[in-house]
């Protein structure tokens, strides 16, 4: 079961850096958002996977009465899944603003902030 | 989407599934639910008015701004920990209250303050997101 | 010392908790408090600024209050919601923390006052102070808390406030700079939180007290090497060290001059911040072997720095690669790892984070005054005001690290300590890099400040309110350089807690040791 996730743990992050190599912002995000599920898969089975009871524990005892699923990571999951969704939406609405501010979503061609031909400071007094 | 019978619908459909984001919100506490999930369900909710009726009519309805939900979300939440500074226990410790009304016993607490927190801080803050995404489009 | 996590009888003791022990959460509490009330008020613009720098001085004085506390009675602890340490989330402050907190809300405080002539009345509505609130709850948040994963949560705080101060305004090179600056940050973060989940799977736990028990009882068998990495290059990121440093000379520039200012001063050295409490604190034996590839990156990101800071005609985009010559600095202190070198890192970076801003206070009036950045068309501005070159004079030469302003000290001890092991060359390229930086500002001070201006000034005046926090952070620098000795000693004992964290392990769990 490991293994499994494991395999795909590692095409998930695989096809999360190819597509993050791209120049074209879209696609970029795209992969900011198949890394972030990468990383939860990846957050998911350091946990361990163990297909157990849910980690409640029954009226009258104070502590389970089985071997239960270890609720931490799933709490860490959800965190990071809301930081990753608010983050892709703020990324989201900034490469749309570029897009419209700057005519174009390639990284290559965005450079306003860093003019190509920046003058070089003057060499004397 | 502009239909006569979704624009018509939207209204009950909202108020509907405002109340059940209520519902899940209270019931949280020992059952699944709670702030978060209710919270997506009222941006839902406020989503479908705005797709009926357009952003204004959202922002109308709303009264307060979506951010200034949020902030006061934001802002019982962190209340909801602080509380625990006078009764002298760390903070975020639950504090319970046991009141009872019209006969029945209704257990409140400071978990319940920060859950309602919760709720607000994710209305406020992804129907902002929402509305302005929607906003968008009608240009 | 194992801990017993089976040891419950001590989730029963039901002693009051002594409000000096409140001073540890407070910060982060508190300005999540002022920021969302700032929020819930956005509307009103006069109120803005009438609230936040209240709220931020009071935030150094519960910082200060803090740092005494500290200082008397050891690291301090406040698990939330009355669990047991390791389950619950501990908040724990050492003197590392509270003396990199207090440095930094003394920071946001100069901010806040020096925004009162920067942003206008279009940047207060949009929200300039909720989210500088917002980010000093991300900072006070990180540097104060004992758990890995909710300095993860912090990071996140830091950033999504810090995309929101950075877009201020929507010009379009804004929004070029922020999206450089977004994605590259948010894989940092996201690195970090790939590393935070193997030490997961690895410890079992999350509180940094108990892996630091953890990884000094079991490290033969754990894949400790690869975490440490994983953080090194996470949070190299974050700090914007070489090779990964291209972001911050992309984005720096671009926000307003006083966000700038606030991001120079605390963005960069969370990270350092960060490297300091991993790679010191819970993986001591990983840094000695990563010691050389961290001492390489330091003098590279030193010269790159340096040397970025001599080709640049702007003298924002000057002053970002000047932050990351310093950011060498630190992590060649980091690399020796020895009580000096470390010493010198963490002086080196509370020394930054103020004269960093100060610069950036500095350019931003530089080019109020002239009407440009521009090293090319500057010129006049010491017959403008001489009080202001002065000033300017004071923090050039304080950023070289020439005595006796406060960059001598620590590069001093980092210089010591890396003689103490023989490594003359890195020595040689602290020094080369502050000669090169010497140049760099004393140019930048030549043709701006002392070439008679060429064109025209512009009609303007510096207002007291963007004066005030200037003079008080150059007073800092000044006072600090002089009169080191207090501030020596507290950083002495900082670095030693954190090479020998029995002190701080002691406060979370008591009755250890």
């Amino acid at each position: 079961m490991e293994l499994l996730f494991v395999i795909l743990i590692g095409l998930f992050f695989a096809a999360a850096v190819y597509l993050m190599l791209s120049k074209f912002l879209v696609r970029v995000l795209l992969g900011v958002v198949l890394l972030g599920n990468a990383v939860n898969l990846s957050l998911f089975t350091n946990g361990r996977i163990l297909r157990d009871v849910p980690p409640i524990i029954p009226a009258g005892h104070d502590v389970p009465a089985t071997l239960t699923a270890n609720p931490l990571p799933q709490a860490l999951i959800l965190t990071a899944i809301v930081i990753s969704f608010s983050f892709f939406a703020f990324l989201l609405v900034l490469v749309y603003r570029a897009y419209q501010d700057l005519g174009t979503d390639n990284a290559n061609e965005m450079r306003v902030a860093e003019p190509e031909n920046d003058p070089l400071p003057p060499a004397g007094y | 989407m502009n239909t006569l019978i979704f624009r018509t619908v939207a209204p009950f459909l909202t108020a509907l599934m405002v109340l059940f984001s209520l519902f899940v919100l209270l019931r949280g506490h020992n059952e699944p639910g709670g702030g978060f999930i209710g919270g997506l369900i009222a941006v839902s909710a406020f989503a479908i008015y705005g797709i009926a009726n357009g952003v204004a009519a959202v922002r109308q309805a709303l009264w307060f701004h979506p951010m200034a939900i949020a902030a006061f979300g934001l802002f019982i939440a962190c209340i909801a920990g602080l509380l625990s500074f006078v009764f002298a226990v760390p903070f975020m410790t639950g504090l319970w209250v046991y009141p009872t009304i019209l006969g029945v016993e209704i257990p409140l607490s400071s978990v319940m303050l920060f859950d309602a927190g919760v709720y607000l801080v994710v209305v406020g803050s992804i129907t902002s997101i929402a509305l302005a995404l929607e906003a968008e489009d009608d240009v | 010392m194992a801990v017993s996590p089976a040891d419950l009888s001590a989730a029963f003791v039901m002693t009051p908790v002594a409000p000096a022990d409140w001073l540890v959460v407070l910060p982060p509490a508190w300005c999540i408090l002022a920021g969302a009330v700032l929020l819930m008020l956005r509307k009103s613009v006069r109120l803005q600024a009438m609230i936040a720098i209240p709220a931020l001085a009071i935030l150094v004085l519960v910082d200060a209050l803090l740092l005494v506390h500290v200082s008397q009675n050891g690291p301090v602890t406040m698990v939330m919601g009355r669990w047991l340490p390791p389950f619950g989330i501990a908040f724990t402050a050492d003197l590392t923390g509270v003396l990199f907190a207090l440095a930094g809300a003394v920071v946001a405080l100069a901010g806040s006052v020096h925004a009162l002539s920067d942003i206008d009345g279009t940047g207060r509505r949009y929200g300039f102070y909720p989210f500088l609130l917002l980010l000093m709850a991300g900072v006070s948040g990180a540097f104060l808390t004992g758990d890995i994963f909710n300095l993860y949560v912090w990071f996140e705080v830091l950033l999504i406030s810090s995309f929101g101060l950075i877009v201020l305004g929507s010009e379009a090179r804004q929004i070029d700079g922020a999206i450089k600056y977004a994605f590259l940050n948010l894989v940092a973060t996201t690195l970090f939180l790939i590393a935070t989940g193997y030490l997961y799977g690895i410890f079992g736990t999350l509180n940094m007290a108990d892996i630091a028990v953890k990884a000094a009882a079991g490290r033969a068998d754990l894949p400790l090497m690869t975490l440490a990495t994983l953080y090194l290059v996470a949070f190299g990121m974050k700090a914007a060290a070489f090779p990964v440093n291209f972001w911050l000379p992309a984005s720096y520039h671009t926000p307003r001059v006083v966000v700038s200012a606030l991001f120079a001063g605390l963005l960069t050295k969370v990270g350092i911040y960060a490297l300091l409490r991993t790679l010191i604190m819970l993986f001591p034996i990983e840094r000695e072997e990563l010691s050389v590839v961290i001492a390489l990156a330091g003098v590279a990101t030193m010269l790159v720095g340096a040397l970025g800071a001599l080709g640049q005609s702007d003298i924002r985009r000057l002053l970002g690669y000047v932050v990351i010559s310093g950011i060498g600095v630190m992590l060649v202190g980091l690399s020796l790892g020895s009580p000096g070198g470390v010493g010198g890192a963490i002086f080196y970076a509370l020394h930054s984070m103020v004269v960093m801003t100060a610069l950036y206070m500095v350019a931003g009036l530089a080019g109020r005054l002239a009407g440009t950045f521009d090293l090319n068309r500057l010129g006049g501005l010491h017959t403008r005001s001489a009080l202001f070159s002065t000033l300017s004079l004071v923090l050039f030469f304080a950023v070289s690290g020439l005595p006796p302003f406060s960059g001598f000290w620590p590069k001093v001890m980092v210089a010591k300590a890396a003689m103490d092991i023989g490594a003359w060359w890195l020595v040689a390229a602290v020094f080369l890099t502050g000669f090169l930086t010497t140049i760099a500002l004393g140019r930048v001070f030549a043709l701006a400040y002392w070439r008679p201006a060429g064109e025209a000034l512009p009609d303007a005046a510096i207002p007291a309110s963007a004066l005030l926090p200037l003079v008080a952070l150059t007073a800092l620098t000044v006072g600090f350089g002089l009169f080191p000795n207090a501030l020596l000693a507290t950083i002495q004992h900082a670095a030693q807690g954190l090479a020998d964290p029995r002190a701080y392990i002691g406060s979370v769990f008591p009755g250890v040791n």
